[in-house]
């Protein structure tokens, strides 16, 4: 069934961001399903597209794709954005994963209680500071080359760029002493299609405010 | 760049993990089903821990890793992968790893959960076991049986082995060891499972004396509570 790939989930970031991040970045255009209430979700139960009754899930080339990494693992390979041998998917794969690992407390944050937002924002500080940003600061410093593997874009400089960007938006001075990250994210921000995604009106969803996080709890809860 | 050992270098993965499953043992049973020989280095002590990471070996100051083919990997599903693809347990197209991918997160999400049912405070236990049952009778378990069903075929993808059933199998025991009841409502998965623990590797490494990790020792788990502070 050739098409545009569906996206079904509520209208906030939360697991789907990343895979409208890779879509855009490989110029490939989509359509959105954005779920208002319960009964969206219910309806997707009962006609057996949710393989685990969860969300996000993708329509794309007849499949229904559930799992966040199973959805972006597919586009990359598609779109050529997974590296040219095994071994470069394996480092890809390693970075991807530090970066989900990262990004898991960083989604969370806006639907946490508001008990629990102050320890975990310290705990993403902590992290992207001294573990997940020298570790990436690293890799660029180690080849000198303009994206982090094989000297080609590929899914992990995308990953990388969104998060830089989302945890700026929690730790404003979180990138200070990565001069080779900034340098990273303005290069990647400049690719036409990234540039593209970055300006008003695109698909991106915005950090998720109280009104938001109401609406997607109606949902799933 | 990270170091390679002398081991590595002589063709066996090594694998850098506690003298336990927790989230090496996945590795252990694909490397075994695709009848990969390899080696161990256990981590005894903080101060194990402490020199891998000293040395910079742990990307994210955390194993599991594997040094295999040159490469000092970590991060579960990267080496999951890089040992599907090399041993043809991956699928033949994108399609095919699609579906592989998709059905081998359910099972990764559920082992998860009962991952922290072992490393979870002991007043928390009891309710994360519930959890656990609940989804396993309720959300997984159902998901493969029917996947089985629609196809009728011996094994999940692509009628031919591939690392979801190995995966698959590794969950179905640990669902038995739970409570073998939960398995009694799927005859689909009852038979994969007998036909998956007949393939000669995966027999193999089902034996005793093989490098299969027996299950979690809780007094172990709270001595390692301490020292590793988790």
């Amino acid at each position: 069934m050739a098409g545009k790939p569906v996206l079904y989930y509520f209208d906030g970031r939360g697991r789907m961001e990343s895979v409208r991040w890779l879509l855009a970045a490989a110029g490939v255009e989509f359509e959105e399903k954005l779920l208002k209430t319960r009964d969206d979700l219910e309806k997707l139960k009962n006609d057996g597209s949710l393989m685990f009754q969860q969300l996000p899930l993708v329509e794309i080339d007849g499949m229904k794709l559930v799992q966040t990494r199973a959805i972006l693992n597919y586009i990359a390979t598609k779109y050529n954005l997974y590296g040219k041998d095994m071994k470069e998917r394996a480092i890809i794969d390693m970075y991807t994963e530090g970066l989900m690992d990262l990004d898991e407390m960083v989604l969370y944050q806006p639907y946490l209680p508001k008990e629990e937002k102050e320890g975990n924002l310290a705990k993403i500080k902590d992290k992207s500071r001294n573990r997940y940003f020298p570790a990436y600061e690293k890799v660029l410093k180690s080849h000198g080359q303009d994206y982090l593997v094989g000297n080609k874009l590929s899914r992990a400089d995308v990953y990388l760029v969104k998060l830089l960007y989302h945890v700026e938006e929690l730790d404003s001075s979180a990138l200070a002493n990565f001069p080779l990250l900034k340098a990273l994210r303005t290069r990647v921000s400049n690719l036409p299609t990234v540039k593209k995604f970055l300006q008003p009106g695109s698909q991106r969803k915005p950090f998720e405010d109280e009104k938001c996080v109401e609406a997607a709890m109606k949902i799933f809860h | 760049m990270c170091e390679t050992t002398v081991a590595a270098m002589a063709g066996k993965p090594v694998l850098y993990y506690w003298d336990a499953r927790g989230r090496m043992e996945c590795i252990r049973w694909l490397l075994a089903a695709a009848g990969v020989e390899f080696e161990e280095k256990f981590i005894e002590t903080p101060a194990d821990m402490e020199k891998l990471i000293k040395d910079g070996r742990l990307m994210f100051q955390q194993v599991p890793m594997v040094e295999i083919d040159g490469m000092t990997l970590v991060q579960t599903r990267a080496i999951l992968n890089y040992i599907a693809t090399k041993y043809n347990l991956y699928g033949k197209d994108a399609k095919e790893r699609a579906l592989i991918d998709m059905y081998t997160e359910g099972i990764l999400d559920l082992s998860e959960m009962m991952l922290q049912v072992v490393i979870s405070l002991p007043e928390q236990r009891e309710a994360k076991i519930s959890l656990v049952k609940e989804k396993t009778k309720n959300r997984y378990l159902p998901a493969y049986e029917k996947v089985l069903k629609s196809h009728g075929q011996d094994y999940l993808v692509g009628n031919r082995l591939t690392k979801v059933d190995i995966h698959l199998l590794e969950l179905l025991l640990y669902v038995e060891e739970l409570d073998s009841s939960l398995l009694a409502p799927f005859p689909l998965l009852k038979a994969l499972k007998s036909r998956i623990s007949s393939l000669p590797n995966v027999k193999k490494f089902l034996q005793p004396g093989s490098q299969r990790k027996p299950p979690p020792d809780m007094k172990r788990i709270e001595e390692a509570r301490k020292a590793f502070k988790f």
